[in-house]
């Protein structure tokens, strides 16, 4: 059933391309709607979470020992649903996409749809042949329809991601060929490999190559420079992409593939791993704090909460990664809710991002429900109880608890930067006081809430989506806990 | 011997040598009477002020794609296994499957031709296509030494004057000159080198080779010999540094030539090559591996390989011309290739040929749009294509998918060829010795793909710099590159439709 988003998406790419231009962002919601409700279905139907189960199993190339694989467990269903809850707002925020709108909605479908596969695939080759068919949409929706440097931004971006492809490649070519040397018929099945024992002296090389080359994509430090640059150029939905979902992809491999099948790898560098988490969770909350753009302050803080995932994995206990898992999913919808605001709500009526002229601009007045989105995304990204950030947060810095106090006194430290710059980037946009401060200012300050027009019907829709969905898993984590929980409980490699 | 057998066995060749000559008369009949006029020297001609002859064009295009579909039909009608002359013809399913192949893109490659409005004396061309044709027909069904070279040279005379054949551009003669000044020193070089080879072990069949050459310790001559083929052929494959004729031909020649020289031309010389290094020199493969070089074959190849990676990639970064950009990604693609050949075995052997077969496909469809928008804009320059998704969607989506299969992206073919590559030159040898040459070639791919997204950014997000008149090719072109990238796009989906076909041909 789960397996229909996939095909449901990539239809819904082609008729877009096919389609008259006017019907185009019809179709889009329409195939991103389907995919919501099939996600949906699939994360409430019960089922036995812990089990990776199989969907489909269709010989592929049989001579290379490829298989048509898609397989779901508790994890996979979470990150299907938030894919297709950022897809489905992604597309209700890019409803007045009026240059060249087929081609910019497929290229949108072609990212959703390619994650989905990513978070489906149990078998190596079908995995990477999703992980790098996201690669080149990115690159065509932000040098199209982006804005600032963004040939430059999307340039960066796919180089970067290919890059890390590169890395998982020979990873998974390490895995493959020495699999299909030593034991099983050559596979790159999944849950053969997991069950095949690769010796040591290969683990300790082929696991940082491997998770490096995922972590790149998940924007671990000091690799994560594609992030801000690319965040800023995209288009919005772009930006609702790549911090609700691609850097998930990231994340999701270096957890499904690279500590599963290199387990003793995984231990032997998870220290390693933990130290770069934490530089990364509070150089770039310190490096947010210092910025001017209101979405490079986003930039930032997506790389800030995505070090909060790659911590709680290398707890390598359930706690922390049950953590994680439920931060990809959090961050998912607070990333994307953010990124909407800033770069839907604000900039097209204000035609700036500069916190300082923001400032001046009263727009917690003029446009209420984006202060109101913000507010809320802000809290959540700070980590507010009752939002999903904070359920996720406490979890993984719980596990790390267990494996690195140290570590937990530096993020708590880092958490003040982040509460710090998220306040700071709220305050000056909506809600300084500047304005009225200096008589001077107020003529245009009453003109500017007259030529701002009001949010539209597709973004409240858009946005309330994305506030349902923090506030739901902030308030009743339970729901995801239970599906997360047992998927990594059956993981291999916890200690 | 019976001349029955020969003529039952080399049925494809000689409907294509039949073929040849036809067009040559229908070419001769009708072209003539019209009186071209000479090229005035110094002031080249530009091709619209000479109409030429359309109705014997079309004429020899119907005539020169029917032989060479009756060839592929006469292929199939060969026995599974034949043997004549002592390995002069040879049949098993591999030769024919690749028989097939070349015959295929010599197809596609005359219905580029069609395009190409510049050609006069169109059946003279046509003919001097379908002789390089047997070349490459006589090159792929051979197992002797001898027989081989005289493909090599039937396929290499004719592509010279196929590279020259534009006589309104003196940049065709250039190319022409170029490359047959090159491939005349490599063919000095390989016949040298086998003529070596021939003195060393008396034999010119690859198997007696073998054996002869594993029976005794290697010899300081036989190192010369190999050394000196092995030049040879890469020469005909691009590879650096015997690449310096690549560009300049690939840019100057008429583009239906130089699709057929990068995309027939190379199929069988990989073929061959493959057949020679692990057929005849199998017993002297070395090693490549980072620790542990044996001396060898593979150790040559594999600088060939490294160096034609490196200097492919990089060189083609500053290119502002698309030929010449697809001239110096060629090289690199040559190092690629190369890849499986130094893996050796029955997988990198195949591995190869899938390679070097798909990319065969893909740059004879972008030589295709090449042509295409060579005419409507006067040039072929990266330039000339800024904006092309505008004018012609069609050619933008499959110069699209060209450019992402060759930079090695899913789902188009050329990822799934590069895993299959990559995947047998990393699993060959003892302890992944040759994975420094796998990360090398991962390396060449990631600076690719920043030039083929150059190519793409010009194509799709750039505005047409000037007139943005929509292009309207013939149905024949649209119908030519729509079933290329139909062909990339479905072999990228369905790898195991080509794959298990080889795999299965391979003894």
């Amino acid at each position: 059933m789960i397996a229909w988003t996939i095909y449901l998406t990539f239809a819904g790419a082609l008729v877009v391309l096919l389609a008259p231009p006017v019907a185009s962002r019809w179709i889009a919601l329409l195939a991103a709607g389907s995919g919501l409700v099939v996600s949906l279905i699939g994360f409430f139907q019960p089922a036995n979470f812990g089990l990776f189960r199989t969907l489909i199993d269709v010989p592929w190339v049989p001579t290379l020992g490829m298989h048509y694989h898609l397989a779901s467990d508790g994890i996979s269903l979470t990150m299907c649903l938030v894919t297709a809850i950022t897809a489905c707002s992604a597309v209700l925020f890019s409803w007045d996409v009026v240059r060249r709108p087929n081609e910019f909605f497929f290229w949108l479908l072609l990212v959703v749809a390619g994650s989905f596969g990513v978070f489906l695939s149990a078998d190596l080759f079908l995995f990477f042949v999703f992980y790098e068919l996201v690669i080149v949409p990115k690159y065509f929706l932000i040098a199209i329809w982006g804005s600032t440097n963004k040939e430059y931004g999307a340039m960066k971006l796919t180089l970067y991601s290919f890059l890390g492809g590169a890395l998982v490649f020979i990873g998974i070519l390490a895995a493959y060929v020495s699999a299909g040397r030593t034991g099983i018929a050559a596979s790159l099945d999944l849950q053969q490999l997991i069950h095949f024992h690769f010796p040591l002296q290969l683990q300790s090389w082929a696991f940082p190559i491997l998770f490096l080359g995922f972590a790149v994509l998940a924007g671990i430090w000091p690799f994560h420079t594609w992030a801000p640059t690319g965040h800023v150029a995209a288009p919005t939905a772009g930006s609702m992409l790549l911090a609700g979902i691609v850097m998930k992809l990231g994340a999701y491999g270096a957890l499904r593939v690279a500590l599963n099948i290199f387990p003793e790898g995984f231990q032997v560098w998870r220290n390693w791993i933990a130290v770069l988490a934490v530089i990364g969770i509070v150089y770039a909350a310190a490096v947010a704090l210092r910025q001017r753009d209101l979405k490079f302050v986003i930039g930032y803080s997506s790389v800030s909460h995505m070090g909060f995932v790659l911590l709680g994995l290398a707890t390598a206990n359930l706690t922390g990664v049950s953590g994680a898992v439920l931060q990809m999913f959090s961050h998912g919808v607070i990333g994307a809710l953010l990124f909407a605001v800033a770069g839907r709500m604000i900039y097209p009526r204000t035609h700036t991002r500069d916190l300082d002229a923001l400032s001046t601009m009263h727009l917690s007045r003029s446009l209420p429900f984006a202060a109101f989105a913000f507010v809320i995304a802000s809290a959540a990204s700070m980590g507010i109880p009752g939002f999903s950030g904070f359920a996720a947060e406490i979890t993984i810095l719980i596990g790390a608890w267990k494996a690195y106090p140290l570590a937990v006194w530096i993020t708590g430290a880092g958490m003040v930067l982040v509460a710090a710059f998220t306040l700071r980037a709220l305050k000056k946009s909506f809600f300084s006081d500047d304005a009225a401060t200096t008589s001077s200012t107020i003529p245009q300050r009453i003109e500017s809430e007259t030529v701002l027009e009001p949010i539209t019907a597709a973004e409240k829709c858009g946005a309330a989506l994305l506030i349902f969905a923090t506030f739901a898993a902030g308030i009743y984590p339970k729901f995801l806990f239970d599906r997360i929980m047992p998927a990594v409980q059956a993981m291999s490699f916890l200690k | 011997m019976n001349y029955f057998d020969l003529v039952k066995l080399a049925a494809p060749e000689i409907a294509v040598v039949v073929t040849a000559l036809i067009v040559l008369a229908i070419g001769l009949t009708s072209g003539r009477r019209s009186g071209s006029p000479g090229v005035s020297p110094g002031r080249p001609v530009r091709a619209q002020t000479v109409a030429p002859n359309r109705t014997a064009q079309t004429f020899c295009t119907l005539a020169a794609a029917l032989g060479l579909l009756v060839s592929i039909g006469l292929v199939f009608s060969l026995p599974a296994k034949a043997n004549l002359l002592g390995g002069m013809l040879v049949v098993t399913p591999l030769n024919s499957l690749f028989k097939i192949i070349c015959l295929a893109l010599a197809f596609f490659t005359v219905l580029l031709a069609q395009a190409n409005s510049s050609l006069r004396h169109t059946g003279e061309y046509l003919a001097m296509l379908l002789l390089a044709t047997v070349g490459l027909l006589l090159l792929v069904g051979s197992e002797e030494l001898l027989m081989i070279f005289v493909g090599l040279e039937l396929t290499g005379l004719s592509l010279y004057v196929m590279a020259g054949f534009d006589k309104t551009d003196i940049r065709s003669a250039e190319a022409g000159l170029k490359y047959f000044l090159f491939g005349s020193t490599a063919s000095a070089f390989t016949l040298f080198g086998l003529s070596l080879l021939y003195g060393m072990s008396g034999t010119t069949g690859l198997g007696a080779i073998a054996q002869k050459v594993s029976a005794g310790p290697a010899s300081p001559l036989l190192a010369v010999g190999i050394v000196m083929t092995l030049v040879g052929f890469a020469f005909k494959i691009a590879a650096a540094p015997f690449h310096l004729w690549a560009p300049d031909a690939y840019q100057g020649a008429p583009v239906s030539s130089a699709a057929f020289i990068a995309s027939g031309s190379k199929v069988a010389s990989f073929f061959v090559l493959g057949k020679i290094v692990l057929i005849g020199f199998g017993p002297l493969a070395g090693s490549a591996a980072w620790h542990g070089m044996a001396a060898g074959w593979t150790p040559v190849l594999a600088a060939l390989a490294a160096f034609s990676i490196l200097l492919g990639n990089l060189v083609a970064l500053a290119q502002k011309n698309v030929r010449r950009l697809l001239a110096y990604s060629a090289v690199a693609h040559a190092g690629y290739t190369l890849l499986g050949l130094i893996a050796g075995g029955r997988d990198g052997f195949s591995a190869t040929l899938f390679y070097t077969t798909i990319y065969a496909v893909t740059l004879v469809g972008a030589f295709a749009i090449v042509a295409i928008v060579r005419r409507e804009t006067g040039n072929d320059d990266i330039t000339n294509f800024s904006g092309l998704s505008s004018r012609s969607p069609l050619l933008a989506a499959s110069m699209g998918i060209f450019m992402l299969s060759l930079a090695g992206l899913p789902p188009l073919v050329g990822f799934f060829g590069k895993f299959y590559l990559f995947s047998a030159a990393f699993r060959s040898g003892a302890d992944e010795g040759l994975a420094w040459l796998v990360a090398l070639a991962l390396f060449g791919s990631l600076i690719s793909l920043y030039y083929y997204l150059v190519v793409l950014k010009v194509i799709f997000v750039d505005e047409a710099a000037r007139v943005t008149v929509p292009i309207r090719p013939e149905w024949l072109q649209k119908f030519t590159v729509a079933v290329l990238a139909a062909i990339v796009l479905i072999l990228g989906v369905i790898p195991a439709a080509l794959v298990s076909h080889i795999a299965t041909a391979l003894p």
